[in-house]
């Protein structure tokens, strides 16, 4: 690159520098509001509203902002009001009702309504910080560091928070040393897999081929995993410019952005983001303003779990069925129309622009030495403080469970956390010291796969969440290799018998002889994966799997077959009716003493009775196996 | 040329030649279903012809192999045999073995991988689940049998090398896979009618020329 052509960069990016601070910088009033799909759901869209209408009301002007989503699902609909002379604080959980009263004491009166208030997101006298909580300070955010704080469709914000100088740096470096540095910050793929991105790049550039292409991977598919859809509605630039790094490392021209169409909302943010760089001169004809062109296209995957699986993905770009194919050839061999192909998830390439701007270096000393860098999980299911939480790889299950998502609730006790989805395991509490890396998650049967974490209390019964992922795998099985077709349904008929109550002794053995066949002999990832649910589960679990099949008892009492509902007489309160009316089958009826019973002939199971029943007498109980349950005949007339 | 050991039996073969066709022609058996040698790429979804390679920790499919000097090679190692043996058990759990009705009878290839890897042609560890017709196959000619059907793919393949295009298709998806033909409309019965390389590749007589009556 000549000397000129550097000094019209320089110029191009100074420019759109100082554009984007002038539109940041105001004195007006900002009320950031958490507008990613999440958010919606919780209400955002009725919260904004209300912030428009009051403020109309009382005749006050401020700029509303939506936002894409911090990660703090619990804290939805989630508000930042920055009003002058105010630190940013930060309402949780902002109800339209709550919205009118910010209006009026807040932005009105001045008074910041201490009683809704979260933290303030920057350090001050008035309000504690949100750092001082262990959700906030214990989280590492490199890759969801602009998540929720700027909006993610303007681009001036992205470039104003220092977005695409990452870029920037590497136009003047050749492509081995944007290889080295990503070789040097120990970035591992974070779709699953952990292969270091660097090799894979490094192999892309390596193969010769006058075309080459890179595509992103946001097919997310796990039940319960929602980060790449977050970061693409949240911060589409950041992967933008992760997508355009990584074309130059490899000296690909075009890419492909390929998202489940089940993602409205990220289809057309990314959408947006493509034009407005394109717009800008970011990218098209001309990558920032040098001879190297770059086209970015979003194709919408049309909802099959396997596309995720990088050869059925290419399959599904050509147009065909989205079956895998057999690896060799690997796509950065032969991928899409026959050209050499980077495939990378949407975090890794989102963790791309933060380590080119701070350096390999700076990256590797982040988390654990072996992968380094930050996770991100989506932890759902039993726990406090359900969310998005980005963590140091090597912090361990129960910080993240425990001190950053707040635990089991209810006072009940944690049984298992199941990772990685369908195709990982599920690890029960002697694991909770585990670190949290690609290594130590897989050594102990689990896997971190794209990050989906569920935990679970005892509530749950581990052959029926089993059996659950099993139904999922067997579901989106594309039916072209024998183990995954055939295989998985003769497993998942398995655990359907057993929980059940039909499961007899030689079924565990069964079970884990082909769970291991099916494991060593399927075609792709998503059949060698599948039977890790039950492998783990009867690892770690092996007494409910016997408990089931020896005595037909569920011990979590999930198992409707396995269970019974009765009354307990001495507990039953004489002439109490509140039962009776909730029952759908009609088979609560009065026994001797104007009490009630239950016919177990009629029962459904459905436990409305056990709320319905007032909590002073508590006497529906619920047994497992079923012939605990005192049989009661009803009275003859 | 290149020489690699198979079961102790030294053999000689291009390099980069498939392993699967190279034992094959040298007259080791290896248990296929999916493979044809016009594939240019290997379809490996009948899981059968695992082999074991001195340099693998575990089997791997011979069709995807390409052929290394000094490559050594077990056909018939236990690991190797029991994804095989389950491997047919789970084809046959799903295929209505009723031999005697079936014009692939004594000619059959599931029948020969039976006898070969002594299993039941009826397994007793798992059971037997029917498989459902799936979306009418509407084809004018030919009759698509859904519980015969082992879905290897060579139909799929035989048609698109004789016509550019395949008329025939998998349809559904995982358990519920059938293989489908394109709408009547589509077809072009006369080809059809002429060609027959789909009914001739079927290794179990799921595909069949239509009772004229």
């Amino acid at each position: 690159m000549s000397k000129n052509s550097n000094l019209a960069l320089d110029d191009l990016f100074s420019r759109l520098q100082s554009e984007a601070r002038n539109r940041m910088e105001g004195r007006e009033t900002v009320i950031s509001i958490g507008m990613a799909t999440c958010g919606i759901a919780a209400g955002a869209e009725e919260t904004k509203a209300a912030f428009l209408k009051e403020m109309e009301e009382v005749g006050i002007e401020a700029k509303v902002v939506p936002v894409g989503c911090i990660g703090h699902c619990y804290a939805e609909p989630f508000v930042v009001i920055h009003k002058p002379g105010f630190p940013p604080i930060a309402y949780p959980n902002v109800t339209p009702g709550k919205a009118k009263v910010l209006v009026r004491s807040f932005l009105l009166e001045g008074d910041p309504v201490f009683e809704f208030v979260l933290g303030a997101t920057e350090a001050n006298d008035l309000l504690p910080v949100l750092t001082d909580y262990p959700r906030f300070h214990l989280e590492e955010r490199v890759v969801m560091d602009l998540c929720g704080r700027i909006d993610p469709a303007s681009i001036h914000d992205y470039i104003g928070k220092g977005g695409y100088t990452g870029l920037y740096q590497t136009l003047t470096m050749t492509s081995e040393d944007i290889i080295r540095e990503v070789l040097e910050s120990g970035l591992r793929g974070r779709g699953g897999a952990g292969f270091p991105t660097g090799l894979k790049w490094q192999y892309g550039r390596d193969s010769v081929s006058p075309e080459k292409t890179v595509i992103c991977n946001a097919d997310e598919g796990d039940p319960g995993a929602y980060m790449d859809r977050t970061l693409l509605e949240s911060n589409p630039h950041q992967v933008l410019e992760g997508l355009a790094i990584c074309a130059l490392a490899i000296g690909a021209e075009d890419a492909v952005i390929y998202v489940r169409a089940e993602y409205p909302l990220a289809v057309s943010m990314m959408t947006k983001a493509i034009q407005d760089a394109e717009d800008l001169g970011i990218l098209g004809s001309s990558l920032l303003g040098t001879p190297h062109p770059f086209r970015v296209r979003v194709f919408q995957g049309s909802g099959a779990f396997v596309c995720g699986e990088e050869t059925a993905l290419i399959q599904s770009l050509e147009g065909r069925r989205g079956m895998p194919q057999h690896r060799p050839p690997y796509p950065v061999q032969s991928g899409l129309w026959g050209r050499p192909t980077v495939i990378n998830n949407v975090k890794t390439l989102a963790s791309i622009p933060p380590i080119l701007r701070h350096g390999g270096k700076w990256y590797r000393k982040i988390g654990s030495p072996i992968s380094p860098g930050t996770a991100i999980f989506s932890v759902v299911g039993k726990v406090v403080h359900p969310g998005l939480v980005e963590i140091a790889t090597g912090t361990t299950l129960r910080t993240l469970i425990f001190d950053i998502c707040g635990g089991v609730p209810k006072q009940r006790s944690f049984k298992a956390v199941q990772i990685g989805g369908p195709s990982g395991g599920c690890l029960p509490e002697a694991f909770l010291d585990t670190p949290v890396d690609f290594d130590s998650l897989t050594k102990a049967g689990a896997m971190m796969g794209s990050g989906g974490m569920v935990v679970m209390d005892d509530e749950s019964c581990m052959v029926n969440v089993a059996r659950y992922f099993l139904e999922f795998t067997q579901k989106e099985s594309c039916g072209k290799c024998t183990f995954c077709r055939i295989g998985t349904r003769h497993l998942l008929d398995t655990l359907d018998r057993i929980t059940r109550g039909e499961g007899r002794p030689q079924d565990l053995d069964f079970l884990e002889l082909l769970c291991a066949d099916v494991k060593d002999g399927s075609l792709c990832g998503l059949g060698k994966t599948a039977p890790n649910p039950i492998i783990t589960s009867l690892k770690y679990f092996r007494d409910e799997y016997e408990a089931h099949i020896h005595e037909k008892r569920c011990p979590a009492l999930m198992c409707r077959p396995l269970t019974a509902f009765y009354i307990d007489l001495e507990r039953c309160a004489r002439g109490c009716e509140a039962c009776v009316g909730s029952c759908p089958v009609e088979a609560i009826f009065t026994t001797k003493g104007r009490k009630k019973a239950i016919d177990q002939d009629t029962c459904v199971k459905c436990g409305e009775c056990v709320s319905a029943c007032p909590t002073e007498y508590d006497a529906v109980k619920k047994v497992s196996p079923p012939s605990l349950a005192p049989r009661i005949e009803r009275l003859k007339e | 040329m290149v020489w690699l050991v198979v079961d102790g039996k030294k053999i000689e073969a291009q390099e980069g030649e498939n392993l699967l066709q190279v034992c094959l022609r040298n007259e080791i058996y290896i248990p296929n279903l999916c493979y044809l040698n016009t594939m240019e790429k290997p379809h490996a979804s009948c899981r059968l012809c695992f082999v074991e390679l001195a340099d693998k920790p575990k089997p791997v499919p011979s069709c995807t192999i390409p052929v290394k000097e000094g490559m050594i090679v077990r056909t018939d190692t236990p690991p190797v045999r029991r994804l095989q043996q389950t491997a047919l058990r789970l084809l046959l759990s799903v295929h209505r073995a009723e031999c005697r009705k079936c014009p692939s009878n004594r000619r059959c290839d599931l029948q020969k991988l039976a006898r070969l890897l002594g299993v039941r042609l009826r397994p007793r560890r798992f059971k037997h689940i029917d498989r459902d017709a799936g979306p009418a196959h509407t084809h004018p000619l030919i009759e698509y049998v859904t519980a015969r059907c082992v879905l290897c793919g060579r139909c799929i393949h035989v048609c698109e090398r004789q016509h550019g295009k395949s008329f025939l298709t998998f349809a559904m998806r995982g358990f519920d896979t059938v293989i489908a033909s394109l709408p009547s409309a589509a077809l072009d019965p006369l080809q059809c009618g002429a060609c027959h390389a789909c009914i001739d590749a079927c290794p179990v007589s799921a595909l069949l020329l239509r009772d004229p009556a």
